[in-house]
C-alpha cells in the first residue's frame, strides 16, 4: 500500500505504477461532467479556476445528498470516459491525478504520460463505505450543479487502484489479458 | 372489481424507492458470499469483501449503496378488474418517488436532454405497465444508474445469424462495457419481439432472482454458455482482471418478425436494486 498527499509532486507520481494499491489521505476536489465543461470554459477564457489545478487530484463523484449529522452522502467513482474530452485540457493545466472507475480512452493516457499524470479506480458502487474515509466536504464552485458541484474533499484513507501511469501501462489491459481464457 | 385508492400507491412507491436503495436483495448478498470463495485473485476477493461490507453499511444505515440511485424504472401489472380511485395513478407514482428520492436522501440524477437542467425531484418515474387479468396490482420498483444503462443496446440480427450471432453479440457487449457498468454484474438479454420489446423484457429479466434460470431448458443453457464465456473473457469484478465479471445471465424471447431477429442487452451493475408489493 502507497500512502499518497495531494499536491502530487512528478517524483511521487513517476513512483506510482499500474496495480499499485493506494492510500489517500488529504485534500482531493471533486467534479463530473457539467462541472468539466466549466472548468474548460474557464480555461479557455484564461480565467481562475475555482481551485488550485497544480499537483490536484480530481475525483469524478456525484455523492447522494448527506444526511442530518452525515459528512456526505454515499459516494462512489462515476465512469470516468464521459470526462475524456476534457482531462488532457485539465492535465495540460497541471492536474496529477484523477480517481474514477472505467477505461480512459487514447487522448487521456497520452497526456498522462506527456504531462506525468495518474488515473486510478475507486470500487465503483462501494459508495457507503467510500464515504466512511471522507471526513468533511466543502461546496467551492457550481452549487446550482447540484450532485455535480465541485466540492473541496478532505479524505483519510481513501483505498484506490492505479489503472495508468506515466508509462503508459492499464490494469485494465494486463489484468484481462492475464485472465483471458480463450 | 377491486378498488384501490392512489395514495396507497403512493405511499408504497416511496418505501419501495428508499428500500430498493438501501437493502441489496439477499440474492446479491449471497452471490456475492459465494464469489469471494470462487474468485481466484487477491484484487477480484477485496472487491467482493468490499461489496458485502458496502452492502451491511447501507441496510444498517439505510444510506444508499450507490451514490447513483438511478432513474425510477416502476413496473406495474395492473388486473383488469382492478378500478383506481382518488387522482391520477401516474401523479400519484411521481409524487412517491419525490417524496422517496427527498425523504431516504437519494440523488436526483434526473434532467433535461439538451439544457441538462436537473429537475431537482428524480422524477419523472420511467412506468411500463401491462394489463393482466384478475384484480391484483402488482408494483415493482427498479432505479437504474447510469454507467451501467450506458452499456444497453438494442440491434436488429439477421435472422440466419441464429443462436450464434446473439451469444456472439452478448459477449462482445460484454468484452466493450468492461470496467464501465461496475462489475460483478448481471446481464439481461431478450431474443426477438420488436426493438422496443425486447428492450424492456432485457430490462425485466434483470428483475428475476440469481440462481434461478429460464424454465425454457434451450434457454437454459444458453444461458449457461453465455455465462461461462462471459466470464471467460478474463474481465473480473471492476474490470482489473479475474474470474468473476458476471453474476448471472438472463435471458427472454419473444415472438418475432418472420423477416427480423431483434436482441436486446441490458447490463445491470452488482447494486442489483429491485423492490415489489403486490397489492
Ligand atoms: S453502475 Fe451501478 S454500482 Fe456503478 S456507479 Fe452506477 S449505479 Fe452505482
Amino acid at each position: 500500500m502507497k500512502k499518497v498527499t495531494p499536491p502530487l509532486t512528478d517524483d511521487v507520481i513517476e513512483d506510482l505504477k499500474a496495480g499499485d494499491q493506494v492510500s489517500f489521505t488529504g485534500v482531493i476536489y471533486t467534479a463530473r461532467d457539467a462541472a468539466h465543461k466549466r472548468l474548460v470554459d474557464l480555461l479557455d477564457k484564461g480565467e481562475d479556476l475555482p481551485f488550485d489545478i497544480n499537483g490536484a487530484v480530481i475525483y469524478y463523484v456525484g455523492p447522494s445528498p448527506a444526511k442530518p449529522g452525515q459528512v456526505v452522502g454515499s459516494a462512489g467513482p462515476t465512469t470516468s470516459y464521459r470526462m475524456d474530452a476534457y482531462a488532457p485540457r485539465l492535465i495540460k493545466a497541471g492536474l496529477k491525478g484523477m480517481i474514477g472507475k472505467g477505461k480512459r480512452g487514447k487522448d487521456v493516457v497520452d497526456a498522462m504520460v506527456r504531462r506525468k499524470a495518474v488515473y486510478f479506480a475507486a470500487i465503483g458502487g462501494a459508495a457507503a463505505l467510500i464515504a466512511r474515509s471522507i471526513r468533511k466536504v466543502e461546496i467551492i464552485a457550481y452549487e446550482d450543479l447540484g450532485p455535480e458541484a465541485v466540492r473541496r474533499m478532505e479524505v483519510e484513507d481513501f483505498r484506490v487502484v492505479v489503472i495508468n501511469d506515466t508509462s503508459g501501462a492499464d490494469l485494465y489491459d494486463i489484468g484481462q489479458e492475464k485472465y483471458r481464457i480463450a | 372489481m377491486r378498488t384501490i385508492d392512489v395514495s396507497e400507491i403512493r405511499d408504497t412507491v416511496r418505501m419501495l424507492c428508499i428500500d430498493a436503495n438501501t437493502d441489496l436483495g439477499e440474492d446479491v448478498v449471497r452471490a456475492f458470499g459465494e464469489s469471494l470463495e470462487k474468485e481466484e485473485s487477491p484484487a477480484g476477493k477485496a472487491v467482493f469483501e468490499a461489496l458485502l461490507q458496502n452492502a451491511k453499511i447501507a441496510r444498517e444505515e439505510k444510506s444508499p449503496m450507490c451514490q447513483d440511485t438511478g432513474f425510477t424504472v416502476v413496473f406495474l401489472e395492473v388486473g383488469q378488474d382492478v378500478v383506481l380511485s382518488g387522482g391520477s395513478l401516474v401523479e400519484s407514482i411521481n409524487e412517491g418517488v419525490r417524496q422517496g428520492y427527498r425523504d431516504g436522501f437519494l440523488r436526483k440524477s434526473i434532467c433535461d436532454p439538451f439544457t441538462r437542467a436537473n429537475t431537482k425531484d428524480n422524477t419523472p418515474a420511467v412506468i411500463i405497465t401491462d394489463i393482466v387479468e384478475g384484480d391484483k396490482l402488482k408494483l415493482t420498483i427498479a432505479p437504474k444508474g447510469g454507467g451501467s444503462e450506458n452499456m444497453t443496446r438494442v440491434t436488429m440480427l439477421t435472422p440466419s445469424g441464429g443462436k450464434k450471432a446473439i451469444i456472439d453479440f452478448i459477449v462482445q457487449r460484454c468484452q466493450e462495457a468492461g470496467s464501465n457498468p461496475c462489475p460483478p454484474v448481471i446481464v439481461g438479454a431478450c431474443i426477438g419481439g420488436t426493438p422496443e420489446k425486447a428492450a424492456i423484457l432485457a430490462k425485466k429479466a434483470l428483475l428475476r432472482k440469481i440462481g434461478t434460470t429460464n424454465p425454457d431448458p434451450e434457454l437454459a443453457e444458453m444461458e449457461m454458455e453465455l455465462l461461462t464465456r462471459i466470464n471467460n473473457l478474463g474481465i473480473g469484478p471492476q474490470g482489473m482482471g479475474c474470474r468473476i465479471f458476471a453474476l448471472a445471465v438472463h435471458l427472454e424471447k419473444h415472438p418475432c418478425h418472420i423477416a427480423s431477429l431483434p436482441l436486446a442487452v441490458n447490463i445491470c451493475c452488482h447494486a442489483s436494486r429491485h423492490k415489489e408489493v403486490e397489492f
